[in-house]
């Protein structure tokens, strides 16, 4: 469920918004939405029943207001990209630069923010050696140590968000893939979660099974492309190719399902196009012996100790930090923090399947990271064989329920691989007025900037490694 | 001790032998749509053909005197496969010369009449052109803005089962050193430059490759950002959303010669 409400002033707004923050709510995103002419400012909160949206509007011809950044550190980007999509000032920002909007590239001076002998910046990207999304840091370093970073994503900036006002709902869903290509699954359930709340429309339970199933893989793929580019820094060529081998594996045996190798095109507002024509029993044969395969590489990898001495102390990401910032996903479990979509606001088959959000790592390092990883990868193998039984006879599978929102707005929901996927969808006259996606990757990525501490250059393939995020999500 | 390498021996090789070989899930691989084969014969004026370049969200259905798809702007959604399959289908296999374009137009099926002896033409030169390279290809890859999936495939051409080494093609971080430029991404505003400076720092001949709907025409995002060919040259186009690794291998061995690039019919 989700609940709207308005504040009169934005000074209001942020006093409602640190008062639920102190009290253990989850800040989960701000935005700017033109709107009746004007601006408003739009908060979401992730509690125990739900995303709530709080908002309220500016004054008309504003052109500033107060910044919430000093007050909710996780903000720090948010604002930035308020300021590059609105002009807006908010006061008080400690660091207000250019974040998605492409500002003056190739001024030959690269910004710099720890003086000291020796200290200069190296500039990394956005064309980067191997195969990476295009994006850039800079990095400050007296030689070894990296005393400060600094990550330029408008490079990517593809204007996602403004895309979808005016598509059909059909169409926000293909988009809504598009968003965040690695995790095609998670983004268009998270929109159609939301489209569905609007038409209030039932899905099909078999339709949710499949959207779990899916999502999972999704979820399969993603972790072993983490651990394999882990291993692949360490310079492990036979771990780098067993789990290599892997994720071709679970690419093929999605695009079996439903001709894409990354799930696009499953989930369609009101549940599923259509099911697989492979029976569930020989899908979850293919699935048992993958996660032989999977989990016996996955053990003997973390039982070589030339590696876990890489990831060791890694990156760490203190516990307070993680729980201060509303870490998501892997990232925050890793820090002890665990907010798990699937568990704390369950959709599709998730009440009935129950799972449990992995608790037991703590460290808040690279190692950790890819520990918590690995438990997920188990978890998720366990949920698509639960899944898979739970299916009914194929003559009576239904794939999906009539959905056609025709006016309101909802926030739904979905649990990435990287961590909760938001979609903040205003529809009217049947046709999306407005959607906001927030990928769990914007969220988390501007961590890295304060996971260096004690940790060099030759630390950083991990430590970028070890986050698992993707740009195209983050700079949207 | 490490057991890596018993490990590395375990299910022998997973290799793919195309090209020599055909492969199974090269040629089961569902490629973008086109029209029907018979279709010709169609009557066009019976038809709404409003009705049916409606059904695209990219606008790659095309009505005019004739039915056409641009394969350069499906995204595989199928929603035409599924609301006229006496019309429209998949196109079967991720290889071959039909699964890469070696002119824009080349992407339109059917084909306009005169694009097989342009498309001819445009083959012999790039293959003069990339004579040289032989046996030994270096591929710098650049993301021009791309949703992330496209870098996915590329990085499996790395990989143990497409393993691009055993062709003599090699990834490279300098563009000082490369013979051929991956491109993704609908071509953003940031990465213009970047990816100018790098296409000019490629020593001829050269190669560019748009790889997927995006680098090609935008896809969904058609309606501010276009694709990359506005800012390089690209030799050879490679639909899909995203192209399967096959597809890229595929318009690799076109690019550097060593596939004919047929004409599409």
């Amino acid at each position: 469920m989700t609940i709207t409400s308005t504040e009169p002033t934005v000074a209001a707004l942020w006093e409602t918004l640190n008062d639920r923050v102190e009290r253990g709510t989850r800040f989960a995103g701000l935005f700017a939405a033109e709107r009746d002419g004007g601006i408003t400012l739009v908060a979401h909160v992730a509690g125990p029943d739900g995303i709530d949206t709080l908002e309220a509007p500016l004054p008309p011809g504003a052109t500033s207001y107060p910044a919430l950044t000093p007050t909710i550190g996780a903000a720090f980007w948010y604002e930035r990209v308020i300021h590059d999509q609105t002009g807006l000032i908010p006061e008080g920002h400690p660091r207000l630069a250019p974040l998605i909007a492409p500002g003056g590239r190739h001024d030959q001076t690269l910004p710099r923010h720890v003086a000291g002998y020796g200290v200069f910046t190296i500039p990394h990207g956005p064309v980067r050696s191997g195969v990476f999304e295009s994006m850039e840091y800079l990095v400050e370093t007296p030689g070894e140590a990296i005393p400060h970073l600094n990550m330029r994503i408008f490079y990517k900036h593809r204007g996602v968000a403004a895309r979808f006002t005016g598509l059909s709902v059909g169409d926000g869903t293909l988009l809504a893939e598009r968003t965040e290509g690695i995790a095609s699954v998670a983004h268009a359930l998270a929109y159609c979660h939301a489209v569905e709340e609007i038409a209030g429309c039932q899905v099909p339970a078999e339709a949710a099974l499949l959207r779990v199933v899916h999502a999972e893989l999704e979820r399969i793929a993603n972790h072993l492309d983490v651990a394999m580019r882990l291993a692949d820094a360490a310079g492990l060529a036979v771990a780098t190719a067993r789990l290599a081998l892997h994720k071709e594996r679970v690419m093929r045996l999605v695009s079996q399902l439903c001709g894409s190798r990354f799930g696009r095109g499953v989930v369609v507002p009101g549940g599923v196009s259509r099911f697989p024509a492979a029976p569930p029993a020989q899908i979850l044969a293919t699935i048992g012996r993958l996660q032989q395969e999977v989990s016996a590489d996955a053990g003997q990898l973390m039982g070589t100790s030339s590696f876990l001495d890489r990831l060791r102390g890694t990156g760490p990401l203190p516990g307070e930090r993680a729980r201060e910032h509303g870490a998501l996903g892997p990232i925050g479990k890793a820090s002890g923090y665990a907010d798990d979509a699937r568990a704390a606001r369950p959709y599709d088959a998730y009440p009935r399947l129950r799972p449990q959000p992995v608790t037991e790592v703590s460290g808040g390092d690279a190692m950790a990271r890819l520990q918590v990883r690995v438990e997920e990868i188990t978890v998720a193998f366990r949920l698509i064989g639960l899944a898979l039984e739970d299916f009914p006879e194929r003559s009576r599978l239904t794939p999906r329920a009539p959905c056609d929102p025709v006016q309101g707005r909802a926030t739904g929901w979905a649990e990435a691989p990287q961590g909760e996927v938001l979609y903040d969808v205003a529809i009217d006259g049947g046709r999306i007025a407005l959607c906001q996606p927030r990928s769990a990757s914007f969220h988390n990525l501007v961590l890295m900037h304060e996971v260096f501490a004690g940790d060099i250059l030759t630390d950083f393939p991990f430590i970028e490694a070890s986050f698992g995020l993707s740009v195209a999500g983050a700079a949207l | 001790m490490s057991i890596w390498p018993l490990r590395g021996l375990r299910d022998g090789i997973v290799t793919t032998r195309w090209p020599k070989r055909a492969d199974d899930y090269a040629d089961s691989w569902r490629g973008p749509v086109t029209v029907t084969s018979g279709v010709a014969a169609w009557d066009a004026a019976a038809t709404d053909g409003a009705a049916l370049e409606s059904l695209c969200p990219t606008g790659a259905i095309e009505v005019i005197d004739l039915l056409r798809v641009d394969q350069g702007r499906c995204i595989l959604c199928g929603r035409c496969v599924a609301a006229r399959p006496d019309l429209f289908t998949w196109s079967a296999g991720a290889t071959g010369p039909a699964a890469a374009a070696v002119a824009r137009p080349a992407l339109v099926v059917p084909g306009e009449p005169g694009t097989d002896e342009t498309v001819a033409a445009v083959r012999a030169a790039l293959a003069a052109r990339t004579a040289a390279l032989r046996r030994s290809v270096h591929v710098r890859h650049v993301d021009a803005g791309s949703d992330g999936s496209e870098e996915w495939e590329i990085q499996a051409l790395l990989g143990p089962v497409y393993d691009v080494h055993r062709l003599g093609v090699f990834f490279t971080a300098s563009p000082r050193h490369a013979d051929v430029l991956l491109v993704t991404g609908a071509g953003t505003v940031g990465m213009t430059e970047p990816l100018r400076v790098t296409y000019d720092g490629m020593p001829d001949p050269k190669v560019v490759i748009a790889v997927g709907v995006d680098a090609i025409s935008g896809g969904l995002l058609a309606d501010r950002l276009t694709g990359v060919a506005g800012d390089v040259p690209v030799d050879v186009w490679v639909p899909g959303s995203p192209p399967s690794p096959f597809s890229i291998l595929n318009a690799l061995l076109i690019a550097t010669g060593r596939l004919a690039a047929g004409e599409r019919s």
